[in-house]
């Protein structure tokens, strides 16, 4: 029995003011694993997500990721345990200053891999999400499915182990959502596990699906 | 350790590409910090020249004695008088028309001595002291004034000592000076990056979500604090230098008017350099508090 990658047990989040985005949650997700996370808006997805990148930490109950608590992960710890996470948000947080390629850079050069390695590693990325002849773009001359590409990119740039996004078909058409979709599913074969939250149904034939209702999982 | 280095290559690349990016904010900055700078710099360049010139003034402390003229050469007894009394190294008589002579070959005053139908000048003796204290000085000053047929006694130390202590409060401003516009140098840093990790919100946060430490991020902005302030001492040595030079080109052509006049110094290379690293210094410092008081408020929402 492997060692699940990510396990959350009793994880409540309040927010002050006292709203409680999520109540005692609790699922394992094994490595390898491909998964959903549904529930509508304000279910909590988001909140999930945060909790997972230690963007915020969680009131009480534990989150492991690949073995680290990240509740009680120390600011010095909380750099590393990012760079084994692929992360896609959902509001992309792409830099508009530089082009394609320098934001694909990003992750690399934050964890001082040499320049050259680097820039081959984003055109591999680049390359596999279909990107490789706009390197020199920047981003605001994309249409929003190749900006979501882009987003892909810069977080399986690093080969993580994990790559977690948060409603990444949310406004692309169907067709362009299937074709996202076959992306992740394609680093899911290579070994990478997937989670995906996600509020459309259409898209959720395949995996295991977690959901989420008001802050608890659903049955 | 390569990482850490390239790290702080790349860092520097940015810093700079990001001056060169808005060279007229960057330069606009670096002249602020270079006047407040110049200000103290100019100072002190001044001072050291100052002091120069009066240490190559005779601190030997010297009495002059200038006599009535009933006084006749003569008499013999003033001088064996003035000789024997305790604190007395030297005495030399200086007799009028020598005195005369002297003044002719100032330059300047040989046609204003000349005209002068007769020597208005005194017999005078110079007694040099064997010690430079005040207290000696008084006591000798104090007891040739009692002796017969002298009309003046002068000592002629004691401007030296005076100008010596002005020297030594004008130093003392000039130090203050100094620190208030270090801390001005400070303040300016310290603002500077506060907008600029303001302007760069966007870039510091998605950086901490892909991984960066905050060593990381932290760096550019170390690194700009510090170019910022070796540029801005950069900036004062160019305006103290300038100054000094363009001084001395006054002092050359007023040379021929007033005789030989002292040619002012530059800043030495180890002050120049002293200069650059303290500046350097306080732009870090600017940029440490700036950052440990910013950047915690840029966090991944």
């Amino acid at each position: 029995m492997t060692q699940p990658i990510i396990s959350l047990s009793g994880v409540t989040k309040r927010y002050p003011g006292g709203r409680e985005a999520l109540t005692g949650v609790s699922f394992q997700i094994e490595p390898g694993e491909f998964v959903f996370l549904t529930g509508r808006s304000g279910a909590g997805k988001s909140t999930l997500f945060r909790l997972i990148a230690a963007i915020e930490r969680p009131s009480s109950g534990s989150v492991l990721v690949a073995g680290q608590n990240v509740g009680s992960l120390s600011a010095r710890g909380v750099p590393f345990l990012r760079r084994n996470l692929g992360l896609v948000f959902q509001d992309q947080k792409l830099l508009f200053d530089r082009s394609v390629f320098d934001n694909v850079m990003l992750p690399l050069l934050v964890t001082g891999q040499p320049y050259r390695d680097s820039a081959r590693r984003a055109r591999a990325a680049l390359d596999k999400v279909g990107l490789l002849d706009r390197e020199r773009a920047n981003p605001v001359a994309l249409s929003g499915g190749e900006q979501q590409r882009l987003c892909i990119a810069r977080a399986v740039v690093n080969r993580p182990s994990i790559l977690i996004a948060d409603e990444p078909t949310s406004n692309l058409d169907a067709e362009y959502a299937d074709i996202i979709m076959g992306m992740f599913r394609s680093f899911n074969q290579v070994g990478v596990t997937v989670l995906i939250a996600t509020h459309d149904r259409h898209s959720l034939e395949q995996g295991r699906v977690v959901a989420l209702d008001h802050g608890r999982v659903a049955a | 350790m390569t990482a850490w280095l390239r790290h702080h290559l790349q860092s520097l690349q940015q810093t700079l590409a990001r001056f060169a990016g808005s060279p007229f904010a960057s330069i606009a900055n670096m002249v602020v910090l270079g006047v407040v700078l110049a200000l103290p710099l100019g100072g002190y360049a001044l001072l050291a020249n100052l002091q120069t010139y009066a240490g190559s003034l005779p601190t030997e402390p010297q009495i002059s004695i200038f006599l009535s003229p009933s006084w006749r050469a003569e008499d013999s007894a003033l001088e064996a008088q003035l000789r024997s009394a305790p604190g007395v190294q030297a005495v030399r008589f200086v007799p009028r028309d020598a005195a005369l002579a002297g003044l002719k070959r100032v330059p300047g005053l040989g046609d204003v001595i000349t005209s002068l139908r007769e020597n208005p000048l005194p017999d005078a003796f110079v007694v040099t002291l064997g010690s430079a204290d005040a207290e000696t000085a008084a006591r000798l000053e104090a007891q040739f004034r009692a002796l017969p047929g002298i009309s003046i006694v002068q000592v002629d130390s004691a401007w030296v000592r005076r100008i010596d202590s002005l020297l030594k409060i004008a130093r003392t401003a000039v130090l203050m000076l100094g620190v208030l516009l270090g801390f001005a140098l400070i303040a300016v840093t310290f603002n500077t990056i506060r907008l600029q990790i303001l302007t760069q919100r966007e870039e510091i946060e998605v950086s901490k979500l892909v991984g960066a430490t905050d060593a990381y991020v932290r760096r550019p902005f170390y690194h700009e604090g510090v170019l910022l302030g070796v540029g801005g001492g950069l900036a004062a040595l160019g305006i103290v230098q300038g100054a000094l030079l363009l001084f001395n080109t006054d002092l050359a052509r007023l040379g021929p008017i007033f005789g030989v006049l002292p040619v002012l110094r530059l800043v030495s290379l180890p002050d120049a350099s002293a200069v650059l690293v303290f500046a350097g210094l306080l732009g870090w410092l600017g940029s440490y508090l700036s950052v440990s008081r910013h950047l915690l408020t840029v966090q991944p929402h």
